[in-house]
């Protein structure tokens, strides 16, 4: 079984700040990490891979310095590793990254199940995932808990729903995003670490996609622009109270009841 | 001229479980309907979207909380929620009928659903957003340009996402931030029934078992609401047990609780227990130590009441309330109750 984990590099904080007078997201240092949800995703992977055999590899679109998130993913056991990297992929939204990805995927092979985190902590939206499933018209499942059985023509799993819990059986090829706690991440091992230092990662970019209009990438090709990004503004502003405690138990409710939980 | 003369109006998709909508449904039809008095120049409907199977007669109650016009599917294919079937209806529905917008609860089967068809269509598709306004510099051009807001990074910064140049903007929005409107059974409006041509009746995804949740051993980690218990209030337990209750909420503890033997590790919150983030957070008579704090600081309300006007706590809290939790506490659930009763 052939099997794709899709994995974003993520500043490693998602305590940012905006500069208040450009409304540009400060990233001082700019350290960054794998995106914490996709190690869920590799793990999965790599346990499918245990039993069923066959590849686990790794793509990512980003800069080059997405590399790092690659390597990280071969510490871990991943096979080979592809990333998407093209100056015109910059500035892509859902629309455009998932097209981007769903290209890179169709340029590198045949896959039997494609793996993505549940979301990632910078842009947070969660759609990247199904997004990509339907560039392939494959197939797609969010909030998967555990995986039952896997077969070659099939793979059985359960998924979180919000009163209950549903097994379902899904043809292959597709594409699941998987819950946190699936599986306890392995750690990076230093052996295997070193032993791919110099193991090369394909980089894709656009003159290797099936599709080379650059209006269908990036900037040109995200339908969706942020207009202006700011700090929550009430969050930290604090109200405190006084007084007798049926004061306090009134002021209380009428807090509550105005915040809709009542 | 309008840039997208062909596109109009505002579409609600009203999402149903076993025949019966969903709140956010309505709460974003009520929104929509304040949107549109916004625009009145432009004439905008508000139009509920309903697909399911037997579910003829729910379109009335879409009109009676405030659509103009319902886009019925009714079809066994649609029973129970499949990403497949319904995403082919409500592309089919879009491409037909054209809306300029197009809003969808960021449940978890809005949030399956709209990426799929946004994907099908083209269109740019906000996430998970908390506020909609129209940007009214547009509306002499012709736009109904919609300013979506929504939380990222972990709700540690807002962004405000406009989508200028495909139609239909399409967002998911969080149920529980718009306010319902009453319902007016006077409202008179349009139905319409669709009937989609499916490109295949068989199923990618074939559901094996369905198991409803235990409620027992209840989950903190997933609650909306929690209330803390603290050593300070210990002696209000079962009321606190009461409070969370009523507000459909779970209790949680400070380690110092849970070692005092009043609740269970498994609800013990911080840096050697778990960590929550639910809407809202009480604490109750919890001092703040860094551990506890660790555990619980994501939340998005937090609200303290500790009898030490000095206590930690209230460093994190976003609400503040100096008093005895053993007297606050029963006059607020007193409250609650006589609210709900109401
Ligand atoms: C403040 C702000 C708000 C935004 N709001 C929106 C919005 O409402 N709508 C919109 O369309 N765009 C939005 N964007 C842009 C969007 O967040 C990203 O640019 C997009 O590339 C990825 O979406 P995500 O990070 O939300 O991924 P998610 O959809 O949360 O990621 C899910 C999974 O997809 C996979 N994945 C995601 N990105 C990559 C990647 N680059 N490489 C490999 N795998 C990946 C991972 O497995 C990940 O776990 C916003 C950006 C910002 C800064
Ligand atoms: C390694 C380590 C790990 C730890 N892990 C955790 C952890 O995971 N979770 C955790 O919670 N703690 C943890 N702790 C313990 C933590 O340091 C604190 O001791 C603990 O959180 C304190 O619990 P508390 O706030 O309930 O009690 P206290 O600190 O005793 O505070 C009680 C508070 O109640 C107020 N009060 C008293 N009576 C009333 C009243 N009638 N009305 C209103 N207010 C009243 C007091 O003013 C006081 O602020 C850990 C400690 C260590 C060293």
């Amino acid at each position: 079984m052939n099997i794709l984990v899709c994995i974003k590099q993520v500043p490693e904080s998602n305590k940012v700040e905006v500069d208040p007078v450009t409304g540009v997201i400060k990233r001082d240092g700019a350290a960054s990490k794998m995106n914490p949800y996709d190690l869920y995703a590799l793990e999965t992977a790599f346990r499918i891979q245990e039993k069923m055999g066959g590849v686990v590899d790794v793509i990512s679109m980003g800069p080059p310095q997405a590399q790092e998130v690659i390597r990280e993913a071969f510490a871990m056991g991943a096979d080979h590793g592809i990333l998407v990297s093209d100056r015109s992929f910059g500035g892509a939204d859902v629309l455009a990254t998932s097209y981007t990805l769903s290209q890179g995927i169709k340029s590198s092979g045949n896959y039997d199940l494609i793996l993505c985190g549940k979301q990632t902590i910078d842009g947070d939206t969660a759609q990247v995932g199904a997004e990509i499933a339907e560039w392939l018209q494959i197939p797609s499942v969010n909030n998967v808990l555990e995986i039952k059985e896997v077969h070659d023509d099939s793979i059985t799993i359960s998924m979180d729903l919000p009163q209950e819990v549903e097994v379902a059986k899904i043809s292959l090829p597709c594409l699941l995003s998987v819950d946190q706690d699936i599986f306890m991440p392995r750690l990076p091992s230093y052996v295997k670490k070193k032993a791919t230092k110099d193991r090369e990662i394909k980089v894709l970019s656009l003159k290797d996609m099936e599709d080379t209009d650059a209006s269908h990438y990036g900037l040109n090709g995200s339908p969706t622009q942020v207009q202006r990004i700011f700090p929550p503004t009430s969050s930290k502003e604090k109200e405190m109270w006084d007084g007798s405690s049926a004061v306090l138990a009134d002021q209380l409710f009428h807090k509550i009841e105005e915040l809709k939980f009542v | 001229m309008a840039k997208f003369p062909d596109y109009k109006d505002i579409y609600v998709f009203v999402e149903q479980k076993n025949g019966e909508p969903a709140e956010v449904g309505y709460e974003l039809i009520s929104e929509a309907r304040k949107l549109v008095s916004t625009i009145p120049n432009m004439d905008y409907k508000v139009v509920g979207v309903l697909l399911g199977d037997n579910v003829k007669d729910k379109a009335e109650e879409v009109i009676a909380h405030g659509a103009d016009k319902v886009i019925i599917v009714d079809d066994p294919l649609l029973k129970d929620y499949s990403t497949q079937f319904y995403a082919d209806a409500l592309t089919q529905i879009i491409k037909e009928f054209k809306p300029d917008s197009f809003l969808t609860g960021a449940t978890v089967l809005g949030r399956d659903l709209a990426p799929r068809v946004a994907a099908r269509i083209n269109a740019g598709l906000t996430a998970d957003a908390t506020k909609i306004d129209i940007d009214q510099d547009k509306v002499a051009d012709g736009e109904a340009l919609l300013l979506v807001t929504r939380p990222t990074f972990g709700g540690n910064l807002f962004g405000t996402i406009v989508c200028p140049d495909t139609r239909p903007q399409m967002a998911t929005i969080r149920p529980k931030v718009f306010d319902m409107a009453p319902i007016d059974e006077t409202r008179t409006g349009e139905i319409i029934e669709f009937k989609p041509e499916w490109e295949s009746t068989t199923p990618q995804v074939e559901i094996m078992e369905t198991v409803a949740k235990a409620l027992e051993g209840v989950d903190i980690t997933k609650a909306n609401i929690l209330v803390g218990v603290g050593r300070g209030a210990e002696h209000s337990i079962e009321t606190i047990k009461e409070c969370a209750k009523e507000l459909g909420g779970e209790v949680c503890a400070t380690r110092a609780v849970v070692e005092d033997g009043f609740m269970d590790k498994d609800v013990q919150v911080g840096q050697t227990g778990k960590t929550v983030r639910p809407s809202l957070y009480i604490a109750c008579g919890i001092s703040g130590a860094v551990q506890h704090v660790a555990g619980m600081e994501k939340s998005d309300m937090i609200i303290a009441i500790n009898r030490d006007p000095e206590a930690e706590i209230f460093k994190i809290a976003n609400m503040g309330f100096v008093g005895n939790v053993d007297e606050v506490l029963p006059l607020l659930v007193e409250e609650i109750k006589k609210a709900k009763a109401a």
